[in-house]
């Protein structure tokens, strides 16, 4: 499977101020049941956005006129921790979302994240704490120079591992990769079963 | 020899490529365990490609987390909460079938939680790598295996290749030595870790728990401990295995005999890190300090002991929120809060320790006028023995209600859930908002305290209860 290349890209953020954000937040449960990643976006902090009529939230980041187009999230620190659900990162890139900024983001969603072209950025707190009191804004999301420019001229390196970058930036997917080491996998059979 | 660490030693005979600068490792999987909800997407994907599953005979699957908990009709046939839940374990039937991998089904005896089943039946064993597409396969670290959550990309990955990309992650030690006072269990323990070093605390690393509180664990308890490491943010979680280890697995039916038994041992001993292996990080508790604990916000880490009071507000937008949330007051103690729901089951607390742990305080007892206390046995070799054992009895003679296996109110997919504002006294793992039920607010605490707390009506002390 592929996917468009990612590289640089300017976009509109949101912030999400909660810490701790768990993937059931992103995306409960009950939208777990079915058997396809299309679709998810419905979904998307289904408990946050909408009242228990299905009506909007007023209150909520995503529901104002500022988060519409929106392409980047600023969220609190230790982002999509809980469940291993890859419904989070499919429902986040469902409703727009390309990359997800914090100073902290689990393991799991991470990994999810990275696999479906969703960039997960951690920056430092002083560059997340522009953004969470800027609130909205236009950010430049250079994947190539991981950097992450603010509209300000603002510079704020981040870490991506070297072969996920590789794979995003081509729009390669990992499990070639994995499907070229046959040799290696069938060697490894054979020595634990010797 | 350079010391190595229980991790290091299995992440070293499990690399089939190491990593570089450039490339994570590629690493072996010995045990995939799948179910309905995170498989469906993945077998797509192998469907998609024209790609066969590797290896069938280390797969090995349940349906746990949108299964009915209510008995069959009369035809035989179990009646799911929606066509979609339905579906999905359809689904994983037929995929299983196409594929020639084992499936607990729905309905056999053998049926249940993923991660209760994995321990029962013999599969997870010391020096394995085990995945599951259910970030609480860090239970399966318990047996002193590499046990890890993985997303449904993932799964695909090992359907098809057997092996993981990984990066070596950090290790933690998380010693605790001393003794757990009475009334204090194996949750208690780790709900008071999860406090300690917060929900992030782990991130990035394998947690081995030490000490001698961990040795007189039995095996149960320490699935219960590993269960919860992921709530730290942990990797996974493991524990040396050792002659408690060994006398869990013997006789079970995945487990090998005679010789190779022996052999087996001799080297599962040899796991346990070495003297001086070092460890990225090191937190040490006493167990002496540990007091029954109870969750008062919105995740795990927000524990105190029962006694305890909510902390005052302090600024923090989320602390705020979770307070809100929760309908509690700052600086209050929650003991003698009503409770609507009480909980015992999901992949932390429903074996058979923890199954007689509540019924001891229960017997002879009613569950409170107003209570709703629902019993959800881990798997239908737990169910049965509880049966043999007339649990289910003082149960229902207390007027909780006896269900079949599965996840249930954990995470509410089936159907089971509590109502919206209810309080709840639950012995899963996650008081996230919504996690039981749109609304549902969420309290998580040790079967004893969960047995507590149903026979006063609201939160209670269970050393008061004995
Ligand atoms: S019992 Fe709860 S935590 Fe455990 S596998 Fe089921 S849903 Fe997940």
């Amino acid at each position: 499977m592929s996917r468009p290349p990612l590289a640089r890209f300017e976009a509109r953020f949101v912030v999400l101020e909660s810490e701790n954000v768990d993937t059931d937040q992103i995306i409960p449960a009950r939208y777990l049941k079915g058997t396809s990643r299309n679709g998810l976006g419905a979904g998307l902090f289904a408990d946050w956005r909408y009242d228990e009529n299905g009506e909007p939230r007023s209150d909520f980041v995503l529901n104002q006129p500022h988060a519409e187009s929106a392409e980047v999230l600023v969220a609190g620190h230790n982002f999509g921790c809980g469940s291993s659900r890859e419904h989070a990162p499919w429902a986040l890139l469902d409703h727009g979302i390309r990359a997800v900024v914090s100073t902290g983001i689990a393991d799991i969603f991470r990994a999810n994240s990275l696999k479906n072209g969703l960039l997960p950025v951690v920056v430092d707190h002083a560059t997340h704490g522009r953004m969470l009191e800027a609130g909205s804004g236009s950010v430049t999301v250079d994947l190539e120079q991981q950097v992450l420019i603010l509209e300000d001229g603002t510079r704020a390196s981040f870490p991506i591992d070297p072969f996920s970058r590789h794979c995003l930036m081509n729009g390669i997917d990992e499990l070639g990769f994995l499907l070229d080491q046959a040799e290696a996998i069938a060697e490894h059979e054979r020595n634990v079963s010797r | 020899m350079q010391a190595k660490t229980l991790f290091e030693k299995i992440w070293d005979q499990h690399v089939v490529q190491p990593e570089t600068t450039d490339t994570p490792a590629v690493l072996y999987v010995d045990l995939h365990l799948i179910h309905e909800v995170t498989s469906p997407q993945a077998f797509a994907l192998l469907r998609e490609s024209g790609l066969p599953v590797r290896r069938p005979d280390l797969t090995v699957a349940t349906m746990d987390h949108s299964t009915p908990t209510t008995p069959p009709g009369p035809d035989g046939l179990f009646v799911f909460s929606d066509g979609q839940a339905e579906e999905q374990v359809r689904q994983l039937v037929a995929n299983c079938a196409e594929s020639g991998i084992e499936l607990h089904e729905l309905g056999t005896g053998s049926q249940g939680i993923v991660h209760v089943i994995g321990p029962e039946l013999g599969f997870s064993q010391p020096g394995k790598t085990i995945v599951c597409g259910d970030s609480h396969t860090s239970t399966h670290g318990a047996f002193g295996a590499l046990a890890f959550g993985i997303g449904t990309s993932e799964v695909g990955h090992v359907l098809a290749t057997q092996c993981l990309l990984q990066r070596q992650p950090k290790t933690m030690e998380i010693q605790i030595d001393g003794q757990l006072g009475p009334g204090v269990t194996a949750k208690d323990l780790i709900l008071a870790v999860i406090a300690e070093i917060g929900v992030g605390g782990a991130t990035g690393h394998v947690i081995e728990y030490t000490g001698s509180a961990i040795r007189t664990l039995g095996m149960e308890e320490r699935m219960t401990v590993c269960n919860m490491s992921i709530e730290a943010g942990g990797r996974a979680g493991m524990v040396a295995p050792d002659d408690v280890t060994f006398e869990y697995l013997y006789g079970r039916p995945e487990v090998p005999e005679g010789l190779e038994w022996e052999q087996a041992v001799e080297s599962w001993r040899s796991l346990a890190s070495d003297e001086g292996a070092r460890f990225d990080s090191v937190v040490s508790l006493d167990a002496a300090d540990i007091e029954p604990m109870i969750t008062y916000g919105t995740n795990p880490g927000m524990a105190m002991p029962i006694r305890g009071k909510v902390p005052a507000l302090n600024g923090n937008h989320s602390h705020e929120q979770a307070l809100g949330y929760m309908g509690l007051e700052p600086g209050k103690q929650i003991l003698g809060t009503p409770v609507d729901v009480v909980f015992v089951g999901s992949c932390t607390n429903s074996r058979i320790s923890d199954l007689r742990q509540a019924a001891a305080l229960l017997e002879g007892r009613r569950v409170a006028d107003g209570v709703r206390m629902l019993v959800v046995p881990g798997s239908q070799v737990v169910k049965r023995q509880a049966e043999s054992e007339g649990l289910d009895q003082i149960f229902r003679d207390a007027g909780a209600e006896w269900r079949e296996a599965g996840c249930s109110m954990c995470i509410a997919m089936n159907g089971d859930q509590v109502g919206k504002g209810q309080y709840s006294v639950s012995t899963s793992n996650r008081n996230f908002e919504g996690r039981q039920g749109p609304g549902a607010r969420t309290f998580l605490a040790s079967p004893a305290t969960a047995a507590a707390c149903a026979i006063s009506g609201c939160v209670a002390d269970p050393r008061e209860a004995s």
